[in-house]
C-alpha cells in the first residue's frame, strides 16, 4: 500500500478526433555556435564566464593532449605500447566541458576523454604509467592502456564495456542529491553507446528521479566503423533525452566557448534544479578509432580534410591571439616544451617494471580469499622452476 | 584444396553458408561495409547486398533479440558480438529468451535457426575485456549448444554444421589464431559433427583435453611429455554442450588419468562439469584425481597474463604430477 498519494502520469497535451503523427520535424535541435574558425566571435553570441586565467589553461590542456596524442600513437608504431586512442579533434568538447565544472563534480568518462583528465590535473608521469601497464599505475597495470582513473581527481576509472558508465551515473548524481551536495555528475559518451540499452535506462532514471547529471554525448560522426547514418535514423542523440524529461543542447563540438557556455549553464541547472541535461556536441574523430583500425577502408580523405579545417585547438588559438593572451612565438615554444616533456616522460616509465606478482591476486575482493593465496602460491612454485618463461615477474619473486 | 587461416576459413564458410542458402544473414557491429573488426565477414555486404550483411546500431541486447525475432521467423541470422567480453548485455535474449524459445512454446515456436559468432580468449594484450572465455556461463544454460574450432579446417566445417544446427548454437572463435592458425581446408561446403569430439592424438598412459586455442598449447605440453616417455591421447572436445562424454570416458578408462585445461577460470569452469562426469563414468579405473589446468580465479589481467595463462609448460607439469601421482 502507497503511504504517500501517487498517481499515473496524465498528458497535458491537446486532445484530436482525427489522427496526427508526430515526427521530427515537431523538435528541432538547433546547434550552439559562438566562435568563427577565424577565432572571431559570432554576432549576438553571449560568452561563457571565461578570464584569461582559465582561457589559458584549457589551451594549455589542448597543447598537452595534441602532444601525448601525437607521441603516444608513434610509440604504438614502435611497439613500446600495445595500443593507443587519440582524442585528435575532440579536444574542445572532453576540456571545455570539464572546464565549466566544480573540481570535485565526478567524471565519469567513456575512453576518449584523456583531455578532461589532464584538465584535472592527472601528472604526466601517471599518464605514462598506465600507458606502460608498470607498477607505478594506478591501476596496477591491470587494463589496456588509455583506461585511465583517479580517485583524487574525481576521475572514475574507464571500463571497456560501452554505455555501463551512463546508469551508473545516475546513480551517483542520486547519492549527491541524498547528501545535498552542490555537486553534478558528468558522463561522457559516444553517440556509437547512446545505442545500448544502457544508454535509455539512464536518461529515463535520470529524468524519473531528477538527479544533478550532465550527460554529454560526444557525437564524433563514427563507431570504429559504422557512420552515424547508420547508427540512428532521429536527429541525433539530442532530441531523444527531451522524450525522457531531459533538457537538452546542441553545440558545435569543435567550438570550446560554445561547449564551456552550454556545460556552464547545464551545470547550474542540474546543481541548483536537480535538471538532469543532455548536451550532444557534434564533432568528428580525426584520427582512427584506435590503433588497431584504419579509416581508409570506410570513409574518404576528403570528409577527414573538410573537419580537419575546422580543428577545435586552431580555432581556439586564434581567439586568443586576437584577445592579446597568445602569441605564435609562445605557442610554439610551448608545443616545442610539451613534446619534450612527454618524450622524457615516456622514456622513464620505460623503466619501470612491471607490478609485483602478488598484485595478480589482490583487490579481486577487499582482501584475497584463501584459495587465491593457494592458487599464487602454486604459481609462483611454478614461476621459480621456469624463470625465463615468466622474464616480467620471476626476477623478483620473492622480494617487494 | 587451398591454405587458409581461422579468419579465412570462417569468412569461406559464412560465405558458403549466405550461397546455399537464401534464408542466411549475417549482421553485428561492422560487419557490413567494414567486414567486421577482425574482417570475418570481408566482402559479403558486396556479394549478397546491404539487405543480407549489414551493420547493425551498437547494442548486444538488440542485436541478439533481433535476431531471436528473425530467426523464429523462420530466418538463419548469423549474429556478430565483436568480443565474447561484450556479450554480456545480450545475456537476457540469450539465456531466458534463445534457449528457452521451443521449450516454453511446446515448440510452437523456435529459434533453431540463430548461431552467435564471437571471438573470446586471452593472448592478445587485451586486459580484463577482450580476453575472456565465457563459455560456462552458456554450457550451463540447457537449449543452448556451444562449439569452439581449434584450427581452419575445423572452424569451417563446425560453423557449417552450427549454422545449420536446428538449436541455437553460440560459436566461439580463438581470436589469438585468427591470423596465427593456417592449414589446408577444401574450397568445398563440408561439415563436421555437433557433439563429437576429435581424439587428435592415440596415448596410453594419461588423457589430455581441451578445446580451441588451448588445443595449441595442449599439443606443446603433451610433445613435451613425450620426451619424458609419457604417452598422451590428445582430445579436442569441440561441441561443449551436448559434449561427447562417451569418448573423454573410453579414453580415460583406457588410459586411467585426466587432465582437463580451459582458459576461464578455475572456479566454475566448464572442466569442473567434466571432472564430476567423468569420476562416475570412469571412478574403478581412475589411477590419480582428475587435473584441471585453468587461468585463475581472477579477472583477466594485462601486465600479468602470461603469469595468468595456462601455458604448456603449467599442461607439462600437470602431466608429470599426474602421472607420477
Ligand atoms: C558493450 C560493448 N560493445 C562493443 C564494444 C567494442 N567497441 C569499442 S569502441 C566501439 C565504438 C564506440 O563508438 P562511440 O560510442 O561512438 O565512441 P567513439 O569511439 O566514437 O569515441 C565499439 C563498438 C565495447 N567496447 N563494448
Ligand atoms: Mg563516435
Amino acid at each position: 500500500m502507497a503511504t504517500s498519494k501517487q498517481s499515473a502520469k496524465q498528458s497535458e497535451a491537446p486532445v484530436v478526433h482525427n489522427p496526427v503523427f508526430i515526427d521530427g520535424s515537431d523538435l528541432t535541435t538547433p546547434t550552439l555556435k559562438i566562435l568563427r574558425q577565424d577565432g572571431s566571435i559570432y554576432e549576438g553570441a553571449e560568452l561563457p564566464d571565461i578570464d584569461k586565467e582559465l582561457a589559458l589553461k584549457i589551451y594549455d590542456t589542448f597543447q598537452f593532449i595534441r602532444a601525448l596524442d601525437e607521441r603516444m600513437i608513434a610509440a604504438q608504431r614502435q611497439g613500446r605500447i600495445s595500443f593507443y586512442m587519440t582524442q585528435i579533434g575532440e579536444e574542445a568538447a572532453d576540456i571545455g566541458s570539464t572546464a565549466a565544472l566544480a573540481h570535485d563534480d565526478m567524471i565519469m568518462a567513456q575512453y576518449r576523454e584523456q583531455g578532461a583528465l589532464a584538465f584535472r590535473g592527472f601528472p604526466l608521469d601517471q599518464f605514462m604509467h598506465q600507458l606502460f601497464s608498470n607498477e607505478k599505475d594506478l591501476g596496477k597495470g591491470r587494463q589496456m592502456p588509455i583506461h585511465y582513473g583517479s580517485s583524487e581527481l574525481n576521475y572514475m576509472t574507464i571500463s571497456s564495456p560501452l554505455g555501463t558508465q551512463l546508469p551508473q551515473a545516475v546513480g551517483y548524481a542520486y547519492g549527491y542529491k541524498l547528501e545535498e551536495k552542490d555537486n553534478c555528475v558528468i558522463c561522457y559518451f559516444g553517440e556509437g553507446a547512446a545505442s545500448e540499452g544502457d544508454f535509455h535506462a539512464a536518461i529515463n532514471m535520470a529524468g524519473v528521479f531528477k538527479v544533478p547529471a550532465i550527460f554529454f554525448c560526444r557525437n564524433n560522426g563514427y563507431a570504429i566503423s559504422t557512420p552515424s547514418s547508420e547508427q540512428f535514423a532521429g536527429d541525433g542523440i539530442a532530441p531523444r533525452a527531451v522524450a525522457y524529461g531531459l533538457k537538452a543542447i546542441r553545440v558545435d563540438g569543435n567550438d570550446v566557448l560554445a561547449v564551456l557556455k552550454a556545460t556552464q549553464e547545464a551545470r547550474k541547472l542540474a546543481v541548483e534544479h536537480n535538471q538532469p541535461v543532455l548536451i550532444e556536441a557534434m564533432t568528428y574523430r580525426l584520427g582512427a578509432h584506435s590503433t588497431s583500425d584504419d579509416p581508409s577502408g570506410y570513409r574518404s580523405k576528403k570528409e577527414e580534410e573538410k573537419w580537419r579545417e575546422k580543428d577545435p585547438v586552431l580555432r581556439f588559438k586564434h581567439w586568443l591571439i586576437q584577445q592579446g593572451w597568445w602569441s605564435e612565438e609562445q605557442d610554439a615554444e610551448v608545443a616545442d616544451a610539451k613534446r619534450k616533456a612527454v618524450m622524457a616522460a615516456m622514456k622513464e616509465a620505460e623503466k619501470v617494471p612491471a607490478p609485483h606478482i602478488d598484485d595478480l591476486i589482490t583487490d579481486v575482493y577487499d582482501t584475497p580469499p584463501k584459495h587465491l593465496q593457494d592458487q599464487l602460491d602454486a604459481l609462483k612454485a611454478h614461476i621459480r622452476k621456469y624463470p625465463d618463461a615468466y622474464p616480467k615477474t620471476a626476477g623478483r619473486i620473492d622480494h617487494e | 584444396m587451398s591454405n587458409m587461416n581461422l579468419l579465412q576459413a570462417i569468412n569461406n564458410a559464412l560465405d558458403i553458408a549466405m550461397d546455399k542458402d537464401s534464408k542466411v544473414l549475417c549482421f553485428g557491429e561492422d560487419v557490413g561495409h567494414f567486414g567486421g573488426v577482425f574482417r570475418a565477414t570481408s566482402h559479403l555486404q558486396e556479394k549478397y547486398g546491404k539487405s543480407r550483411c549489414f551493420n547493425t546500431p551498437l547494442t548486444e541486447q538488440g542485436i541478439i533479440g533481433f535476431a531471436n525475432g528473425l530467426a523464429s521467423g523462420g530466418h538463419k541470422p548469423i549474429a556478430e558480438i565483436q568480443f565474447a567480453d561484450y556479450i554480456f548485455p545480450a545475456f537476457d535474449q540469450i539465456v531466458n529468451e534463445a534457449a528457452k524459445f521451443r521449450y516454453r512454446s511446446g515448440n510452437e515456436f523456435n529459434v533453431g535457426g540463430l548461431t552467435i559468432r564471437s571471438p573470446y580468449g586471452g593472448g592478445i594484450h587485451g586486459g580484463l575485456y577482450h580476453s575472456q572465455s565465457p563459455e560456462a556461463y552458456f554450457t550451463g544454460t540447457p537449449g543452448l549448444k556451444v562449439v569452439i574450432p581449434r584450427n581452419p579446417y575445423q572452424a569451417k566445417g563446425l560453423l557449417l554444421a552450427s549454422i545449420r544446427d536446428d538449436n541455437p548454437t553460440i560459436f566461439f572463435e580463438p581470436k589469438r589464431l585468427y591470423r596465427a592458425s593456417t592449414g589446408e581446408v577444401p574450397e568445398e561446403d563440408y561439415e563436421l559433427p555437433l557433439g563429437k569430439a576429435d581424439i587428435m592424438q592415440e596415448g596410453t598412459d594419461i588423457t589430455v583435453l581441451g578445446w580451441g586455442a588451448q588445443m595449441e598449447v595442449l599439443e606443446k605440453a603433451v610433445a613435451m611429455a613425450a620426451e619424458d616417455g609419457i604417452s598422451c591421447e590428445l582430445i579436442d572436445l569441440r561441441t561443449l554442450m551436448p559434449w561427447d562424454v562417451e569418448t573423454v570416458s573410453q579414453s580415460v578408462q583406457k588410459t586411467g588419468r585426466l587432465l582437463i585445461s580451459h582458459e576461464a577460470p578455475l572456479s566454475g569452469g566448464f572442466a569442473g562439469e567434466i571432472a564430476a562426469t567423468i569420476q562416475e563414468t570412469c571412478f574403478l579405473y581412475l589411477e590419480s584425481p582428475i587435473a584441471r589446468v585453468t587461468g585463475l580465479d581472477t579477472p583477466f589481467p594485462l601486465a600479468h597474463d602470461k603469469e595468468y595463462m595456462p601455458d604448456h609448460l603449467k599442461n607439462y607439469e600437470a602431466i608429470k604430477r599426474s602421472v607420477s601421482f
